[in-house]
């Protein structure tokens, strides 16, 4: 019998023949943590009487979630953590480079067939690369660093076809949010999910690293993207290896497949306050905004910032909305500036704030008011999120919908402006 | 942490922190710690004297935490048991019994794995103890 792609990467890091269901020692290629989950991380290494990293491509550390710094307490935090980083040289991605799951992959410690660790739920976002990767606990990621080993469950995997082509505004978050709908937030709990087809075939880079990262909030472990030349281009224009791709069999076994028709695909919006609360944008237009969010680790990249300014070019936000822009890091912000998008979005009332988290996890940056309701492109719409849970409503959609619901003041389907 | 655990359960139940006494145990539905990957979550409920919860289903990054810290969790339908009951529970033959109606309900076992972990006192302790893993 065949092999999935988390049974295939399982096997070989823990040298073994192992099937879903198994437990097994694997070693483990790289771990992170970010300025949320460090300072418990750094407390368990010390008690380990940790040295240096043992897993393969060593640790990183990245200051995103509170970034730049917003209070005294977080400075201590911050001081903490760069303290620690230092006396065991650990690289640490700070202030203004970006968010933990864009800086990663650029700095090539993510590659395919890799098995990656990180104290983030939505490390899973590497999957994009081939890699199995995943979200895990402070002390998990600290054992992971100190032994350079990690035990596993081998997941089951579910198999997710999307065939044809997105229509015109519909794209990978509409996807994402649709799947997630119907599977629900448990749907696929512990499962490493494999999408294919001709949808997945001919979807970009920024879009794999969409639904990877969303993946865990149906309750996904891995969502390992198949390895091809999409994956290739993406690495090697960056001087980054392309690692050990790692492809399912063709006779592996599935626990449950899915299809989706990417044609019949519309834009998707998650309403408050669960991510699999979805409903059509267009039954939504009766939902007054006050605030729109176009960044994060899920659709803070440069075709999400550029989808955006493609519907917002040469017009305005409507009055009264805040329409905060967080890029997913310093080098997606360079490029958008030098393509104008930056200008384009700035002049449509954008308020760029640092690459990194932003608004999306409470701390800082646009915090919304009581009563507000926020349209943003993140991955997360849990009751109080955003530092506010006082009748505070967040939507979650595609960049094309936040643009477009910022542009006329209520939840908008993209494809009507 | 402390300051943490007068804030647990707060958007659902406001008077929880007030309310929970050391030994207590969470009664839950489905997808138990849905949200986020922060080992502060079971901390939390753990300093709050929370002993152990008792829920349908977990979400996965939770339940790994929970062991890691010394919180166990058990897996069974929980429809039966009223709020205020006491409860005995069996963790090594993974069994839940209700003092107030007589009845047991036998939970998923609790994986061998997080079995060793509890008995070391949580996954750093278990580090400690052995110099590396330890799980067979």
């Amino acid at each position: 019998m065949g092999k999935t792609i988390a049974e295939k990467v399982l096997s070989s890091h823990s040298g073994s023949d192992c099937v879903a269901g198994d437990i097994v020692m694997a070693s483990v290629d790289f771990a992170m943590s970010q300025d949320g989950t460090s300072t418990m991380m750094i407390r368990e290494l010390q008690e380990l009487g940790f040295e240096g990293p043992k897993t393969k491509r060593g640790m990183a550390i990245v200051i995103d979630h509170n970034s730049p710094c917003p209070s005294v307490d977080v400075a201590k935090i911050h001081k903490t953590i760069r303290d620690y980083a230092r006396a065991k040289s650990i690289p640490i991605h700070d202030v203004g480079e970006g968010v933990c799951h864009q800086v990663v992959p650029e700095s090539g410690k993510a590659l395919p067939g890799d098995l990656v660790v990180g104290a983030d739920s939505h490390t899973c976002t590497y999957g994009a690369l081939n890699a199995c990767s995943t979200g895990l606990g402070s002390a998990d990621v600290a054992a992971a660093a100190f032994t350079g080993k990690l035990w596993f469950k081998v997941p089951e995997t579910f198999l997710i076809n999307v065939e044809g082509g997105f229509v015109r505004r519909v794209g990978a978050k509409d996807l994402a949010l649709r799947v997630i709908g119907s599977l629900t937030a448990d749907g696929a709990t512990y499962k490493s999910i494999e999408f294919s087809g001709e949808a997945i075939n001919s979807m970009a880079m920024d879009g794999r690293f969409t639904v990877a990262n969303i993946s865990v909030e149906m309750g996904a472990k891995f969502c390992p993207f198949a390895f091809d030349k999409t994956t290739a281009d993406w690495l090697t224009s960056r001087g980054i290896s392309t690692g050990i791709s790692v492809s399912s069999d063709f006779d592996c076994k599935y626990e449950k497949d899915f299809d989706f028709d990417a044609p019949d695909l519309v834009p998707i919006v998650s309403k408050p306050h669960a991510v699999d609360n979805v409903s059509d944008a267009t039954d939504l237009r009766d939902v007054q905004i006050h605030q729109a969010f176009l960044g994060t680790c899920t659709n803070g990249r440069l075709s999400d910032l550029h989808a955006a300014a493609e519907i917002l070019k040469g017009k305005h936000v409507k009055k009264g909305i805040r329409f905060i822009v967080a890029p997913a890091s310093r080098t997606i912000y360079l490029e958008a500036m030098e393509k104008g998008i930056v200008s384009e979005l700035l002049k449509a009332g954008a308020s760029f704030v640092a690459p990194g988290c932003g608004p999306c996890v409470g701390t800082h940056a646009g915090i919304p008011s009581d009563g507000d309701n926020v349209i943003s492109t993140a991955n997360r719409n849990f009751k109080g999120r955003m530092g506010n849970n006082k009748d505070v409503g967040i939507y979650l959609a595609s960049p094309e919908t936040v643009a477009a619901s910022a542009l006329t003041g209520n939840i908008t389907d993209p494809r009507e402006v | 942490m402390n300051e943490l655990a007068k804030h647990v359960m707060e958007d659902i139940a406001p008077d929880f922190s007030r309310n929970v006494k050391k030994g207590d145990i969470i009664v839950a539905g489905r997808n138990f710690g849905c949200g986020s990957s922060r080992e502060q979550a079971p901390r939390a409920l753990k300093a709050a004297g929370v002993s152990a919860v008792i829920a349908k289903s977990y979400a996965r990054i939770f339940y790994r935490s929970s062991f890691n810290i010394g919180l166990p969790l058990l897996e069974c339908d929980t429809d039966w048991i009223n709020a205020g009951d006491e409860l005995t529970l069996d963790l090594d033959k993974g069994e839940v019994v209700d003092q107030r109606t007589g009845k047991t309900v036998k939970s998923a076992p609790i994986p061998k794995t997080m079995q060793t972990l509890l008995a070391d006192g949580g996954l750093i302790p278990h580090l400690k103890k052995h110099g590396g893993f330890a799980l067979e």
